[in-house]
């Protein structure tokens, strides 16, 4: 059976014509090229999110040590408050404000005389019960459409206060999905946090960690195992990240980047300014992180680092074997389909693998086509009218600073063996027979869920109860639900669980959906 | 109880025609509402002899939702009630919004009651966005006039403003009332507007001359009819008052292209002036 002409078949002329280039089958041997980063279509379900969402949700949400104030009705703060599941620990100054929602609660007559008033309030308020040393103000919808000139009170707060205060026009409509509001945010880090921390110099294997969000504790787990290696994480971006930290960034020798969709920009940018190269890096299922951790080592090409790398991985490998042996048993064979943002669909394969768990779809909600398709054709990808709306940050070499930590022949060794500042995107590691999808639809869901009966859909909040209605077991990839860490070695053990305790349950036996009861209900139909 | 909304280029003198007609109706025993949505909130200076009121936004900003009717509407000249929306100052907030805030606010405070005749919404200049549009969808003014003169830029705003009335005809059931000419001493005049008009589809429902008798009365704070009752410009707004009383010509417009409309201000000789 062609699925994907079949789920096609489903359509008209022009959603038939826009959704064909967004889903492929992979075959062997074939150039595979998709579609993505395009507009959704008007009534389709799309899952995705807004720019307010990439923006404050994503990558300036986490930090710690910084009052981030939602401009806007309460709702855009309400909802995003707390639901990704990004831990922070107080730091040294023992500032901890993620668990707080700041928002401006705007109300008609702000929307009507201008919300300005109420901005410099909120921050005068948070200045007198918080004393953050950053705020930032990240816009929703209707400010953008009244035009407040968050700008000027950003401007104005910092000589008043004497803080630092960022404002991000990353009103919600921006965009096509919340890939323009990571960008936005990536802009206002660089312009603005970046580099203003002191230049004092930071230990030879120091690393930043680029896109690990610590969700459900996932940068803690890489951050024990760095830390067991000898490495310095300078900062993380932005994982219980602080404003501190990341003010030092500059002053690393090597960046990080696991996802690479959110924080490309940072990673490109510091390059271009401060001479920092990144790479590439996956902490999710045991293989990628023991090549990820060997190809950090090599980077630095020292000795005692590389041995001390393998203590670690053959340490960290023989406490988890145990387990890991146990959960392969119970879900060896299955199958599994993963939608999930712009890197975990690609992360996730490997440690499916390692519990035995296939692949027959994974597609991304906001991705570009060089998460899917790798760097190599970033050249090609046409600008559109929404690409253009939002800023292309423009930096340059920063005479002072810029450090090249490796010569140039290193460098390009290290480019060939560890494929250093490259990504080869989720297509390239996907099994022949599998299905990629971009931007998947709740129709879509439904449909390849009923014609490839994944054993297991990793989605999100907005489809996962459907699919469970249904009687596919659905794991929340964004936020783990209630559980994680999931990275790192001691998270595969407690994915592995959760996966066991998923498909095991006895609920499964116990629901007769409604349409298998024989009574029908008043005025129905039964099919008994 | 007859809603009507006068639109208008800016500066063309809605307000004043509004208020000097409003000055007749009142005459005529008529009981009004003026229903001012322009930002300044200047729309009902000459009734109630001067900018003393306080704006529905204003009082909702500082007294909250549960504000008395009697804090925005001020009866003046004729007993003429006057409301002003009010809004935000320039370059702030949204004063559309403000508009559909304020009516909304109004019904609900009771403000339309049975006995009255008219209610007029003057409302700024071009119809720019969704809010300034509030008077004439759902369902609240059915009738519109436009003001203009014979001047290019107010007939293409009249010409634009007619298709944001087809645009809520079919919705809102708005009609087109007229064309009423506040007359600048331009060339072929009142041929001009009576050609457009026609061409809308409606008719130019009265040719007000241009006096100076309406800067002395505004200077003093007050309409013609009230500050000098037996001048001939009186006179001219009574008989607009009459002739929108008796109006019985309520269409939907059909707006002019932009060749047609520069077509016909070619033929009454402006292009060449």
């Amino acid at each position: 059976m062609d699925v994907k002409a079949e789920i096609l078949g489903h359509y008209n002329a022009k959603v038939f014509k826009n959704r064909k280039d967004h889903i492929l089958k992979i075959e062997e041997g074939e150039e595979a090229e998709i579609s993505a980063n395009t507009r959704a279509i008007p009534g389709i379900m799309t899952n995705r999110g807004c720019c307010y969402a990439g923006c404050k949700g994503v990558v300036i949400g986490p930090i710690r040590d910084a009052v981030t104030i939602t401009h806007g009705p309460i709702g855009c703060g309400f909802y995003s408050w707390g639901t990704r599941r990004n831990k922070a620990r107080p730091g040294e100054d023992g500032k901890n404000f993620i668990q707080y929602c700041f928002s401006t609660d705007m109300q008609e007559p702000d929307i009507v005389f201008g919300g300005d008033k109420k901005l410099r309030q909120a921050i005068k308020e948070a200045m007198e019960i918080f004393h953050p040393k950053t705020i930032f103000i990240c816009s929703t919808c209707p400010v953008g459409l009244i035009g407040d000139d968050i700008h000027a009170v950003a401007a104005e707060a910092e000589k008043e206060y004497g803080i630092s205060c960022t404002s991000f026009s990353c009103e919600g409509y921006k965009g096509v999905s919340q890939s323009a509001g990571h960008h936005i945010a990536n802009n206002g880090l660089m312009k603005r946090v970046i580099g203003t921390g002191g230049d004092a110099p930071s230990a030879k294997f120091s690393l930043n960690l680029l896109g690990e969000y610590n969700i459900g504790g996932d940068g803690w787990e890489v951050e024990r195992i760095l830390k067991r290696i000898g490495y310095e994480i300078v900062s993380i971006f932005t994982g219980d990240g602080s404003v501190a930290d990341i003010s030092r960034a500059h002053t690393a020798n090597l960046n990080l980047v696991q996802c690479h969709r959110s924080i490309n920009y940072v990673a490109e940018m510091m390059k271009t300014a401060y001479g920092i190269n990144w790479l590439k890096v996956n902490f999710i299922g045991i293989d990628p992180i023991c090549g990820s951790l060997r190809d950090i080592a090599r980077y630095f090409g020292d000795e005692k680092l590389a041995q001390r790398t393998e203590e670690v991985i053959a340490e960290e490998k023989a406490a988890i074997a145990g387990d890991m042996a146990f959960f392969k048993t119970r879900l060896d064979g299955k199958t599994a389909a993963l939608f999930v943002g712009g890197s975990r669909s690609h992360h996730y394969q490997s440690l499916l693998r390692d519990l035995g768990v296939s692949t027959v779809l994974a597609g991304y909600e906001f991705a570009h086509r060089d998460d899917y398709e790798g760097r190599d054709v970033i050249p090609e990808i046409k600008e559109d009218a929404d690409s253009k709306n939002i800023e292309e940050l423009h930096v340059e070499k920063d005479e002072k600073r810029y450090r090249a930590f490796l010569n140039a022949e290193r460098y390009e060794e290290l480019k060939r063996t560890i494929g250093l500042e490259d990504y080869k995107g989720m297509i390239h590691d996907m099994p022949d027979g599998s299905y990629v999808v971009d931007d998947l639809n709740h129709f879509e869901t439904e449909a390849f869920t009923r014609l490839l009966n994944p054993d297991i859909f990793f989605s999100g909040v907005k489809d996962k109860y459907v699919l469970q209605k249904g009687g596919t077991l659905s794991r929340q990839l964004h936020s783990y639900d209630y559980s994680g860490p999931y990275a790192g070695f001691k998270g595969a053990v407690i994915f592995g669980r959760d996966l066991v305790m998923g498909l095991y349950a006895p609920a499964w036996g116990m629901v007769t959906p409604p349409w298998k009861l024989t009574r029908a209900a008043a005025g129905g139909t039964t099919d008994a | 109880m007859r809603q009507v909304a006068i639109y208008g280029k800016g500066g063309i003198g809605k307000s004043t025609t509004t208020q000097n007609l409003n000055a007749g109706l009142a005459e005529m025993g008529k009981h009004i509402m003026i229903v001012g949505c322009d930002p300044k909130a200047d729309s009902t200076r000459l009734i109630l002899g001067g900018l003393a009121q306080t704006s529905v936004l204003d009082t909702l900003r500082e007294e909250g939702e549960d504000i008395e009717l009697d804090l925005v509407l001020k009866n003046g000249y004729g007993d003429i009630r006057c409301v002003e929306s009010g809004g935000p100052e320039p370059g702030v907030g949204c004063a559309g919004r403000g508009i559909i805030t304020s009516i909304n606010l109004l019904e609900r405070l009771g403000a339309y009651t049975e006995d009255l005749d008219y209610v007029f919404y003057d409302v700024l200049g071009d119809v720019v966005c969704g809010g300034f549009a509030m008077p004439i969808r759902e369902g609240k003014a059915k009738e519109i006039y436009i003001v203009c003169s014979g001047e290019m830029m107010a007939l293409y705003a009249a010409n634009n403003i007619s298709k944001g009335i087809r645009k809520y005809a079919a919705t809102g059931g708005v009609r087109l009332g007229g064309l009423i000419c506040n007359s600048r001493n331009v060339d072929g005049e009142a041929e001009l507007v009576s050609a457009v008009a026609k061409e809308l589809g409606t008719q130019m429902i009265h040719f007000v001359p241009r006096d100076n008798m309406v800067q002395r009365a505004e200077i003093n704070k007050k309409t013609v009819i009230e500050f000098e009752p037996a001048c001939a410009q009186a006179d001219e707004y009574r008989t607009l008052a009459k002739k929108i009383d008796g109006n019985d010509m309520f269409v939907i417009p059909s707006p002019l292209t932009q060749d047609k409309l520069e077509a016909l201000l070619m033929e009454h000789g402006l292009m060449d002036a």
